[in-house]
Protein backbone atom coordinates (compact mmCIF):
# COMPACT_ATOMS: atom_id res chain seq x y z
CA UNK A 1 0.00 0.00 0.00
CA UNK A 2 1.04 3.57 -0.59
CA UNK A 3 0.08 6.74 1.23
CA UNK A 4 -0.27 9.65 -1.14
CA UNK A 5 -0.36 13.16 0.26
CA UNK A 6 -0.94 16.23 -1.84
CA UNK A 7 -0.95 19.93 -1.03
CA UNK A 8 -3.24 21.62 -3.54
CA UNK A 9 -5.06 24.86 -4.16
CA UNK A 10 -8.25 24.85 -2.07
CA UNK A 11 -10.57 25.44 -5.04
CA UNK A 12 -9.18 22.32 -6.77
CA UNK A 13 -10.37 19.94 -4.04
CA UNK A 14 -13.61 18.97 -5.75
CA UNK A 15 -11.95 18.22 -9.06
CA UNK A 16 -9.28 16.10 -7.36
CA UNK A 17 -11.95 14.24 -5.37
CA UNK A 18 -13.95 13.47 -8.52
CA UNK A 19 -10.82 12.30 -10.38
CA UNK A 20 -9.96 9.90 -7.55
CA UNK A 21 -13.53 8.63 -7.27
CA UNK A 22 -13.38 7.89 -11.01
CA UNK A 23 -10.31 5.71 -10.33
CA UNK A 24 -12.20 3.82 -7.61
CA UNK A 25 -10.34 5.29 -4.63
CA UNK A 26 -12.70 4.58 -1.76
CA UNK A 27 -11.91 7.34 0.70
CA UNK A 28 -9.93 10.47 1.37
CA UNK A 29 -9.00 12.80 4.19
CA UNK A 30 -8.77 16.52 3.44
CA UNK A 31 -7.98 19.46 5.64
CA UNK A 32 -7.23 23.15 5.39
CA UNK A 33 -3.60 24.03 5.95
CA UNK A 34 -1.35 26.99 5.42
CA UNK A 35 2.20 26.93 4.18
CA UNK A 36 4.63 28.21 1.67
CA UNK A 37 6.96 26.90 -0.99
CA UNK A 38 8.54 28.70 -3.86
CA UNK A 39 5.34 30.70 -4.26
CA UNK A 40 6.10 32.52 -0.99
CA UNK A 41 3.36 34.74 0.44
CA UNK A 42 1.62 37.91 -0.52
CA UNK A 43 1.19 41.43 0.86
CA UNK A 44 -1.90 42.82 2.57
CA UNK A 45 -2.42 46.47 3.51
CA UNK A 46 -4.49 47.62 6.50
CA UNK A 47 -4.77 51.37 7.10
CA UNK A 48 -1.52 51.97 5.30
CA UNK A 49 0.43 49.29 7.16
CA UNK A 50 1.77 46.53 4.93
CA UNK A 51 1.77 43.00 6.21
CA UNK A 52 3.69 40.24 4.44
CA UNK A 53 1.69 37.07 4.71
CA UNK A 54 4.18 34.19 4.42
CA UNK A 55 1.68 31.40 4.79
CA UNK A 56 -0.72 30.80 1.95
CA UNK A 57 -3.98 28.89 2.50
CA UNK A 58 -3.87 25.40 0.91
CA UNK A 59 -5.77 22.16 1.18
CA UNK A 60 -3.99 18.94 2.04
CA UNK A 61 -5.39 15.57 1.07
CA UNK A 62 -4.35 12.07 2.10
CA UNK A 63 -5.31 8.79 0.48
CA UNK A 64 -4.07 5.21 1.03
CA UNK A 65 -4.22 2.98 -2.04
CA UNK A 66 -2.89 -0.33 -3.33
CA UNK A 67 0.59 -0.24 -4.82
CA UNK A 68 -0.56 -0.87 -8.39
CA UNK A 69 -3.09 1.99 -8.25
CA UNK A 70 -0.64 4.54 -6.80
CA UNK A 71 0.94 5.81 -10.06
CA UNK A 72 -2.47 6.44 -11.58
CA UNK A 73 -3.65 8.24 -8.42
CA UNK A 74 -0.55 10.43 -8.44
CA UNK A 75 -1.16 11.31 -12.08
CA UNK A 76 -4.86 11.95 -11.55
CA UNK A 77 -4.11 14.39 -8.71
CA UNK A 78 -1.52 16.19 -10.83
CA UNK A 79 -3.91 16.46 -13.78
CA UNK A 80 -6.87 17.61 -11.71
CA UNK A 81 -5.02 20.09 -9.51
CA UNK A 82 -2.90 21.76 -12.16
CA UNK A 83 -3.66 25.33 -13.21
CA UNK A 84 -0.21 25.97 -14.66
CA UNK A 85 0.34 28.91 -12.34
CA UNK A 86 2.75 29.13 -9.43
CA UNK A 87 1.36 27.64 -6.22
CA UNK A 88 -0.33 24.54 -7.68
CA UNK A 89 1.21 22.43 -4.92
CA UNK A 90 3.00 19.09 -4.59
CA UNK A 91 2.30 15.36 -4.35
CA UNK A 92 4.21 13.08 -1.97
CA UNK A 93 4.10 9.26 -1.93
CA UNK A 94 5.14 7.00 0.96
CA UNK A 95 5.03 3.32 1.75
CA UNK A 96 2.16 2.51 4.10
CA UNK A 97 2.76 -0.47 6.43
CA UNK A 98 -0.72 -1.28 7.53
CA UNK A 99 -4.39 -0.44 7.68
CA UNK A 100 -7.22 -1.67 9.90
CA UNK A 101 -10.93 -1.05 9.52
CA UNK A 102 -11.93 -0.44 13.13
CA UNK A 103 -15.52 -1.73 12.83
CA UNK A 104 -14.66 -5.14 11.41
CA UNK A 105 -10.98 -5.59 12.19
CA UNK A 106 -10.16 -6.20 8.50
CA UNK A 107 -6.51 -5.55 7.70
CA UNK A 108 -4.39 -4.43 4.76
CA UNK A 109 -5.98 -3.81 1.37
CA UNK A 110 -9.32 -5.19 2.60
CA UNK A 111 -9.52 -2.29 5.04
CA UNK A 112 -9.26 0.39 2.36
CA UNK B 1 -44.55 71.09 35.56
CA UNK B 2 -42.99 73.75 33.28
CA UNK B 3 -43.94 73.52 29.60
CA UNK B 4 -41.67 71.76 27.14
CA UNK B 5 -41.60 71.55 23.35
CA UNK B 6 -42.86 68.12 22.42
CA UNK B 7 -41.19 68.05 18.97
CA UNK B 8 -37.79 68.86 20.40
CA UNK B 9 -38.29 66.45 23.26
CA UNK B 10 -39.18 63.66 20.84
CA UNK B 11 -36.08 64.31 18.74
CA UNK B 12 -33.81 64.45 21.78
CA UNK B 13 -35.20 61.20 23.19
CA UNK B 14 -34.43 59.59 19.83
CA UNK B 15 -31.00 61.23 19.65
CA UNK B 16 -30.15 59.96 23.11
CA UNK B 17 -30.86 56.38 22.05
CA UNK B 18 -28.90 56.93 18.81
CA UNK B 19 -25.82 58.07 20.71
CA UNK B 20 -26.02 55.08 23.05
CA UNK B 21 -26.13 52.79 20.00
CA UNK B 22 -22.79 54.19 18.84
CA UNK B 23 -21.00 52.40 21.67
CA UNK B 24 -21.87 48.84 20.63
CA UNK B 25 -21.08 50.05 17.10
CA UNK B 26 -17.67 51.12 18.34
CA UNK B 27 -17.26 47.74 20.04
CA UNK B 28 -17.76 46.00 16.67
CA UNK B 29 -15.58 48.53 14.82
CA UNK B 30 -12.68 47.95 17.22
CA UNK B 31 -13.21 44.23 17.80
CA UNK B 32 -12.97 43.46 14.09
CA UNK B 33 -9.55 45.05 13.97
CA UNK B 34 -7.90 42.93 16.67
CA UNK B 35 -6.79 39.32 16.48
CA UNK B 36 -9.50 36.82 17.18
CA UNK B 37 -8.06 35.78 20.54
CA UNK B 38 -8.83 39.31 21.80
CA UNK B 39 -12.22 39.90 20.17
CA UNK B 40 -14.14 39.65 23.46
CA UNK B 41 -11.67 41.66 25.49
CA UNK B 42 -11.93 44.49 22.97
CA UNK B 43 -15.73 44.25 22.73
CA UNK B 44 -15.97 44.32 26.52
CA UNK B 45 -14.02 47.57 26.84
CA UNK B 46 -16.77 49.47 25.05
CA UNK B 47 -19.79 47.47 26.19
CA UNK B 48 -18.76 47.50 29.84
CA UNK B 49 -18.47 51.30 29.67
CA UNK B 50 -22.24 51.38 29.02
CA UNK B 51 -22.71 50.04 32.54
CA UNK B 52 -19.84 51.66 34.35
CA UNK B 53 -19.98 55.20 32.97
CA UNK B 54 -23.79 55.35 33.19
CA UNK B 55 -23.68 54.71 36.93
CA UNK B 56 -20.84 57.18 37.43
CA UNK B 57 -22.69 59.77 35.34
CA UNK B 58 -25.84 59.48 37.44
CA UNK B 59 -24.04 59.62 40.76
CA UNK B 60 -21.33 62.21 40.15
CA UNK B 61 -20.41 62.87 36.52
CA UNK B 62 -23.45 64.85 35.49
CA UNK B 63 -23.28 67.32 38.33
CA UNK B 64 -19.53 67.88 37.87
CA UNK B 65 -20.20 68.69 34.21
CA UNK B 66 -23.51 70.55 34.40
CA UNK B 67 -23.91 71.59 38.01
CA UNK B 68 -23.65 75.29 38.95
CA UNK B 69 -20.35 76.69 37.65
CA UNK B 70 -17.49 76.87 40.13
CA UNK B 71 -14.73 79.17 38.88
CA UNK B 72 -15.21 78.18 35.23
CA UNK B 73 -13.50 74.83 35.78
CA UNK B 74 -16.04 72.44 37.29
CA UNK B 75 -19.72 72.03 38.07
CA UNK B 76 -20.91 72.11 41.66
CA UNK B 77 -22.48 69.18 43.51
CA UNK B 78 -26.10 70.34 43.30
CA UNK B 79 -27.20 67.42 41.10
CA UNK B 80 -25.51 64.51 42.89
CA UNK B 81 -27.47 61.38 42.01
CA UNK B 82 -29.43 63.42 39.42
CA UNK B 83 -30.93 65.36 42.33
CA UNK B 84 -33.15 68.19 41.12
CA UNK B 85 -33.20 66.95 37.55
CA UNK B 86 -36.73 65.57 37.33
CA UNK B 87 -39.50 68.03 36.68
CA UNK B 88 -37.19 70.82 35.47
CA UNK B 89 -36.61 72.16 31.99
CA UNK B 90 -33.46 72.65 29.94
CA UNK B 91 -33.49 75.25 27.15
CA UNK B 92 -36.16 77.79 26.30
CA UNK B 93 -38.95 78.27 23.75
CA UNK B 94 -38.96 75.60 21.05
CA UNK B 95 -35.75 74.21 22.58
CA UNK B 96 -37.35 73.53 25.96
CA UNK B 97 -36.88 69.86 26.84
CA UNK B 98 -37.02 67.99 30.13
CA UNK B 99 -33.70 68.19 31.97
CA UNK B 100 -33.95 64.43 32.42
CA UNK B 101 -33.60 64.05 28.64
CA UNK B 102 -30.69 66.49 28.53
CA UNK B 103 -28.93 64.64 31.36
CA UNK B 104 -29.33 61.24 29.69
CA UNK B 105 -28.27 62.63 26.31
CA UNK B 106 -25.06 64.02 27.77
CA UNK B 107 -24.41 60.78 29.64
CA UNK B 108 -24.29 58.83 26.37
CA UNK B 109 -21.42 61.08 25.26
CA UNK B 110 -19.45 60.24 28.38
CA UNK B 111 -19.88 56.51 27.64
CA UNK B 112 -18.61 56.59 24.07
CA UNK B 113 -15.72 58.91 24.91
CA UNK B 114 -14.39 56.36 27.38
CA UNK B 115 -14.99 53.64 24.78
CA UNK B 116 -12.99 55.51 22.16
CA UNK B 117 -9.84 55.50 24.30
CA UNK B 118 -9.80 51.72 24.39
CA UNK B 119 -8.56 51.41 20.82
CA UNK B 120 -5.13 52.31 22.15
CA UNK B 121 -5.06 49.74 24.95
CA UNK B 122 -6.35 46.79 22.90
CA UNK B 123 -4.83 43.35 23.26
CA UNK B 124 -2.71 44.00 26.34
CA UNK B 125 -4.41 45.91 29.19
CA UNK B 126 -5.58 44.18 32.37
CA UNK B 127 -9.35 44.41 32.57
CA UNK B 128 -9.33 45.31 36.26
CA UNK B 129 -6.93 48.18 35.59
CA UNK B 130 -9.08 49.30 32.67
CA UNK B 131 -12.17 49.50 34.87
CA UNK B 132 -10.44 51.69 37.45
CA UNK B 133 -8.90 53.84 34.74
CA UNK B 134 -12.23 54.27 32.93
CA UNK B 135 -14.05 55.24 36.13
CA UNK B 136 -11.33 57.71 37.17
CA UNK B 137 -11.13 59.20 33.70
CA UNK B 138 -14.87 59.76 33.42
CA UNK B 139 -14.83 61.75 36.67
CA UNK B 140 -11.46 63.50 36.52
CA UNK B 141 -11.17 64.24 32.80
CA UNK B 142 -14.49 63.95 30.99
CA UNK B 143 -16.72 65.82 33.42
CA UNK B 144 -14.43 68.86 33.80
CA UNK B 145 -13.92 69.06 30.03
CA UNK B 146 -17.64 68.83 29.34
CA UNK B 147 -18.09 71.62 31.87
CA UNK B 148 -15.44 73.82 30.23
CA UNK B 149 -17.02 73.51 26.79
CA UNK B 150 -20.76 72.98 27.38
CA UNK B 151 -21.46 73.48 31.07
CA UNK B 152 -20.71 77.19 31.30
CA UNK B 153 -16.97 76.80 31.91
CA UNK B 154 -14.10 78.94 30.70
CA UNK B 155 -13.87 77.66 27.12
CA UNK B 156 -17.55 78.32 26.61
CA UNK B 157 -17.12 81.86 27.97
CA UNK B 158 -14.06 82.34 25.77
CA UNK B 159 -16.20 81.63 22.71
CA UNK B 160 -14.43 78.51 21.41
CA UNK B 161 -16.91 76.56 19.27
CA UNK B 162 -17.38 72.84 19.68
CA UNK B 163 -20.79 71.83 18.42
CA UNK B 164 -20.85 68.15 19.27
CA UNK B 165 -17.59 67.24 20.95
CA UNK B 166 -14.55 67.60 18.72
CA UNK B 167 -12.53 68.58 21.77
CA UNK B 168 -14.48 67.01 24.65
CA UNK B 169 -14.95 63.66 22.93
CA UNK B 170 -12.44 63.14 20.14
CA UNK B 171 -9.38 65.15 21.12
CA UNK B 172 -9.79 64.23 24.79
CA UNK B 173 -10.04 60.51 24.05
CA UNK B 174 -7.10 60.68 21.65
CA UNK B 175 -4.88 62.47 24.16
CA UNK B 176 -5.77 59.82 26.75
CA UNK B 177 -5.09 57.14 24.14
CA UNK B 178 -1.65 58.61 23.54
CA UNK B 179 -0.88 58.50 27.26
CA UNK B 180 -2.11 54.91 27.43
CA UNK B 181 -0.01 53.82 24.45
CA UNK B 182 3.07 55.34 26.11
CA UNK B 183 2.49 53.87 29.58
CA UNK B 184 1.38 50.43 28.33
CA UNK B 185 4.11 49.99 25.72
CA UNK B 186 3.92 48.07 22.48
CA UNK B 187 2.12 44.81 22.00
CA UNK B 188 4.33 41.72 21.82
CA UNK B 189 5.29 41.21 18.22
CA UNK B 190 4.64 44.80 17.22
CA UNK B 191 6.55 45.44 14.01
CA UNK B 192 7.46 41.78 13.51
CA UNK B 193 4.32 39.65 13.81
CA UNK B 194 1.14 39.89 11.81
CA UNK B 195 -1.11 41.99 14.05
CA UNK B 196 -3.84 41.97 11.42
CA UNK B 197 -7.57 42.64 11.74
CA UNK B 198 -9.41 39.34 12.15
CA UNK B 199 -12.88 40.34 10.92
CA UNK B 200 -13.21 43.29 8.56
CA UNK B 201 -16.97 42.82 7.95
CA UNK B 202 -17.44 43.24 11.73
CA UNK B 203 -15.53 46.52 11.59
CA UNK B 204 -17.56 47.72 8.61
CA UNK B 205 -20.82 46.94 10.40
CA UNK B 206 -19.50 48.83 13.40
CA UNK B 207 -18.58 51.82 11.26
CA UNK B 208 -22.07 51.76 9.73
CA UNK B 209 -23.65 51.80 13.19
CA UNK B 210 -21.37 54.67 14.19
CA UNK B 211 -22.42 56.63 11.10
CA UNK B 212 -26.10 55.98 11.93
CA UNK B 213 -25.69 56.93 15.58
CA UNK B 214 -23.69 60.01 14.68
CA UNK B 215 -26.89 61.69 13.48
CA UNK B 216 -28.02 61.68 17.10
CA UNK B 217 -24.59 62.79 18.22
CA UNK B 218 -24.32 65.80 15.88
CA UNK B 219 -27.86 66.73 14.86
CA UNK B 220 -28.93 66.02 18.44
CA UNK B 221 -26.35 68.51 19.65
CA UNK B 222 -28.70 71.23 18.44
CA UNK B 223 -30.50 70.19 21.66
CA UNK B 224 -33.78 70.83 19.81
CA UNK B 225 -35.59 69.85 16.66
CA UNK B 226 -35.55 72.41 13.86
CA UNK B 227 -33.38 74.15 11.28
CA UNK B 228 -30.15 73.73 13.20
CA UNK B 229 -30.68 70.01 13.72
CA UNK B 230 -31.43 69.72 10.00
CA UNK B 231 -28.30 71.54 8.89
CA UNK B 232 -26.13 69.61 11.35
CA UNK B 233 -27.65 66.36 10.03
CA UNK B 234 -26.81 67.38 6.47
CA UNK B 235 -23.26 68.46 7.31
CA UNK B 236 -22.67 65.23 9.23
CA UNK B 237 -23.76 62.98 6.43
CA UNK B 238 -21.88 64.87 3.72
CA UNK B 239 -18.63 64.89 5.70
CA UNK B 240 -18.86 61.13 6.26
CA UNK B 241 -19.44 60.56 2.55
CA UNK B 242 -16.57 62.83 1.53
CA UNK B 243 -14.27 61.22 4.09
CA UNK B 244 -15.02 57.76 2.73
CA UNK B 245 -14.30 58.83 -0.86
CA UNK B 246 -11.18 60.80 0.09
CA UNK B 247 -9.61 57.90 2.00
CA UNK B 248 -10.26 55.42 -0.80
CA UNK B 249 -9.01 57.87 -3.41
CA UNK B 250 -5.82 58.46 -1.44
CA UNK B 251 -5.34 54.70 -1.22
CA UNK B 252 -5.81 54.21 -4.94
CA UNK B 253 -3.31 56.96 -5.69
CA UNK B 254 -0.66 55.63 -3.30
CA UNK B 255 -1.16 51.89 -2.86
CA UNK B 256 -3.31 50.99 -5.81
CA UNK B 257 -6.32 49.32 -4.17
CA UNK B 258 -9.34 50.81 -2.40
CA UNK B 259 -9.59 48.80 0.84
CA UNK B 260 -12.84 48.10 2.67
CA UNK B 261 -11.32 48.95 6.04
CA UNK B 262 -10.17 52.18 4.39
CA UNK B 263 -13.72 53.02 3.32
CA UNK B 264 -14.95 52.43 6.88
CA UNK B 265 -12.05 54.38 8.39
CA UNK B 266 -12.55 57.27 5.96
CA UNK B 267 -16.22 57.59 6.86
CA UNK B 268 -15.39 57.61 10.57
CA UNK B 269 -12.63 60.17 9.99
CA UNK B 270 -15.08 62.42 8.14
CA UNK B 271 -17.56 62.08 11.00
CA UNK B 272 -14.90 62.94 13.57
CA UNK B 273 -13.82 65.96 11.55
CA UNK B 274 -17.31 67.40 11.20
CA UNK B 275 -18.22 66.89 14.87
CA UNK B 276 -17.05 70.30 16.19
CA UNK B 277 -18.29 72.07 13.04
CA UNK B 278 -21.59 70.31 12.36
CA UNK B 279 -23.86 73.13 13.59
CA UNK B 280 -21.77 75.99 12.26
CA UNK B 281 -21.08 75.15 8.61
CA UNK B 282 -23.07 74.65 5.41
CA UNK B 283 -22.98 71.70 3.01
CA UNK B 284 -19.97 72.68 0.89
CA UNK B 285 -17.65 73.35 3.85
CA UNK B 286 -18.90 70.04 5.30
CA UNK B 287 -17.80 68.23 2.14
CA UNK B 288 -14.45 70.01 2.32
CA UNK B 289 -13.95 69.14 5.99
CA UNK B 290 -14.77 65.47 5.35
CA UNK B 291 -12.41 65.26 2.39
CA UNK B 292 -9.55 67.10 4.10
CA UNK B 293 -9.81 65.05 7.29
CA UNK B 294 -10.15 61.78 5.35
CA UNK B 295 -6.93 62.52 3.46
CA UNK B 296 -5.01 63.79 6.49
CA UNK B 297 -5.90 60.76 8.61
CA UNK B 298 -4.89 58.41 5.80
CA UNK B 299 -1.52 60.04 5.24
CA UNK B 300 -1.03 60.46 8.98
CA UNK B 301 -1.42 56.72 9.54
CA UNK B 302 1.17 55.97 6.88
CA UNK B 303 3.68 57.80 9.06
CA UNK B 304 2.54 55.98 12.20
CA UNK B 305 5.33 53.39 12.22
CA UNK B 306 7.94 56.18 12.48
CA UNK B 307 6.73 57.18 15.91
CA UNK B 308 7.34 53.79 17.49
CA UNK B 309 4.17 53.99 19.57
CA UNK B 310 1.61 51.19 19.49
CA UNK B 311 -1.73 53.01 19.40
CA UNK B 312 -3.25 49.69 18.37
CA UNK B 313 -6.44 50.83 16.65
CA UNK B 314 -5.36 54.35 15.69
CA UNK B 315 -7.28 56.47 18.19
CA UNK B 316 -4.69 59.22 17.83
CA UNK B 317 -4.46 58.82 14.07
CA UNK B 318 -8.22 59.09 13.51
CA UNK B 319 -9.79 60.86 16.51
CA UNK B 320 -6.78 62.98 17.42
CA UNK B 321 -5.83 64.08 13.93
CA UNK B 322 -9.46 64.26 12.79
CA UNK B 323 -10.73 66.04 15.89
CA UNK B 324 -7.92 68.59 15.87
CA UNK B 325 -8.27 69.27 12.16
CA UNK B 326 -12.05 69.60 12.51
CA UNK B 327 -11.71 72.03 15.44
CA UNK B 328 -9.29 74.18 13.46
CA UNK B 329 -11.41 74.03 10.30
CA UNK B 330 -14.39 75.15 12.37
CA UNK B 331 -12.42 78.36 12.88
CA UNK B 332 -12.04 78.55 9.11
CA UNK B 333 -15.51 77.67 7.85
CA UNK B 334 -17.95 78.63 10.65
CA UNK B 335 -20.59 81.09 9.51
CA UNK B 336 -23.22 83.12 11.35
CA UNK B 337 -25.58 82.58 8.41
CA UNK B 338 -25.76 78.90 9.39
CA UNK B 339 -26.01 79.44 13.13
CA UNK B 340 -26.48 82.88 14.63
CA UNK B 341 -25.31 81.57 18.00
CA UNK B 342 -21.93 80.66 16.49
CA UNK B 343 -19.32 82.95 15.00
CA UNK B 344 -17.77 83.81 11.66
CA UNK B 345 -14.59 81.91 10.83
CA UNK B 346 -11.72 82.98 8.64
CA UNK B 347 -13.48 82.41 5.31
CA UNK B 348 -16.74 83.97 6.50
CA UNK B 349 -14.96 87.24 7.18
CA UNK B 350 -14.43 86.75 10.91
CA UNK B 351 -10.66 87.04 10.72
CA UNK B 352 -8.38 84.98 12.93
CA UNK B 353 -10.22 85.58 16.20
CA UNK B 354 -12.24 82.36 16.16
CA UNK B 355 -9.30 80.35 14.84
CA UNK B 356 -7.25 81.51 17.81
CA UNK B 357 -9.96 80.47 20.27
CA UNK B 358 -10.23 77.10 18.57
CA UNK B 359 -6.49 76.53 18.96
CA UNK B 360 -6.70 77.43 22.65
CA UNK B 361 -9.52 74.90 23.06
CA UNK B 362 -7.54 72.18 21.29
CA UNK B 363 -4.33 72.84 23.22
CA UNK B 364 -6.07 73.03 26.60
CA UNK B 365 -7.90 69.74 25.94
CA UNK B 366 -4.77 67.91 24.84
CA UNK B 367 -2.67 69.12 27.77
CA UNK B 368 -5.36 68.48 30.39
CA UNK B 369 -6.48 65.06 29.15
CA UNK B 370 -2.97 63.81 28.43
CA UNK B 371 -1.56 64.94 31.79
CA UNK B 372 -4.35 63.59 33.97
CA UNK B 373 -4.57 60.34 31.98
CA UNK B 374 -0.82 59.84 32.23
CA UNK B 375 -0.85 60.34 36.00
CA UNK B 376 -3.79 57.96 36.52
CA UNK B 377 -2.16 55.27 34.38
CA UNK B 378 1.25 55.65 36.06
CA UNK B 379 -0.36 55.37 39.50
CA UNK B 380 -2.25 52.25 38.46
CA UNK B 381 0.85 50.77 36.90
CA UNK B 382 2.87 51.35 40.09
CA UNK B 383 0.21 49.84 42.34
CA UNK B 384 -1.65 47.04 40.55
CA UNK B 385 0.07 46.88 37.15
CA UNK B 386 -1.87 47.72 34.01
CA UNK B 387 -0.46 45.21 31.57
CA UNK B 388 -1.23 41.50 31.39
CA UNK B 389 1.63 39.01 31.70
CA UNK B 390 3.45 37.79 28.59
CA UNK B 391 1.80 34.38 28.63
CA UNK B 392 -1.67 35.91 28.87
CA UNK B 393 -0.88 38.24 26.01
CA UNK B 394 0.29 35.35 23.84
CA UNK B 395 -2.71 33.16 24.70
CA UNK B 396 -5.12 36.07 24.22
CA UNK B 397 -7.00 38.13 26.77
CA UNK B 398 -10.39 36.52 26.13
CA UNK B 399 -9.57 33.29 27.92
CA UNK B 400 -7.39 34.75 30.68
CA UNK B 401 -9.45 37.82 31.54
CA UNK B 402 -12.99 36.71 30.71
CA UNK B 403 -12.90 32.86 30.63
CA UNK B 404 -14.56 32.82 27.21
CA UNK B 405 -13.63 32.54 23.55
CA UNK B 406 -15.31 34.55 20.84
CA UNK B 407 -15.61 31.81 18.26
CA UNK B 408 -15.97 28.05 18.12
CA UNK B 409 -15.01 27.41 14.51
Amino acid sequence: MKKIEAVIKPHKLDEVKEALQALGVAGMTAYDVKGYGRQKGHTEVYRGSEYTIDFVPKTKIEVIVDDDLAPRVEQAIVDAARTGKIGDGKVFTYDAEGAIRIRTGERGSDAL
Amino acid sequence: MPAIDTGSTAWMLGSTALVLFMTPGLALFYAGMVRRKNVLSTTMHSFFAMGLVSVIWAVLGYTLAFGPDVGGVIGGLKHLGFDGVLGTVSGTGTAAIPTSVFAMYQGMFAIITVGLITGAVAERMKFKAYVIFAASWAVLVYSPLAHWVWGGGWLMKLGALDFAGGTVVHIASAAAALAAAIVLGKRKGYGTDELRPHNIPMSVLGAGILWFGWFGFNAGSALASGHLAGSAFMATHLAAAAGLLAWNLAEVMTEGKPTVLGAASGAVAGLVGITPAAGFVGPVPALAIGAIVGCLCFFGLRLKSRFGLDDALDVVGVHGVGGTTGAILTGVFASLTVNSAGANGLLAGGGFALLGKQLIGVAATIVFSFTVSFIILKLLDATMGIRVSDDVEVAGLDIAEHAETGYEL
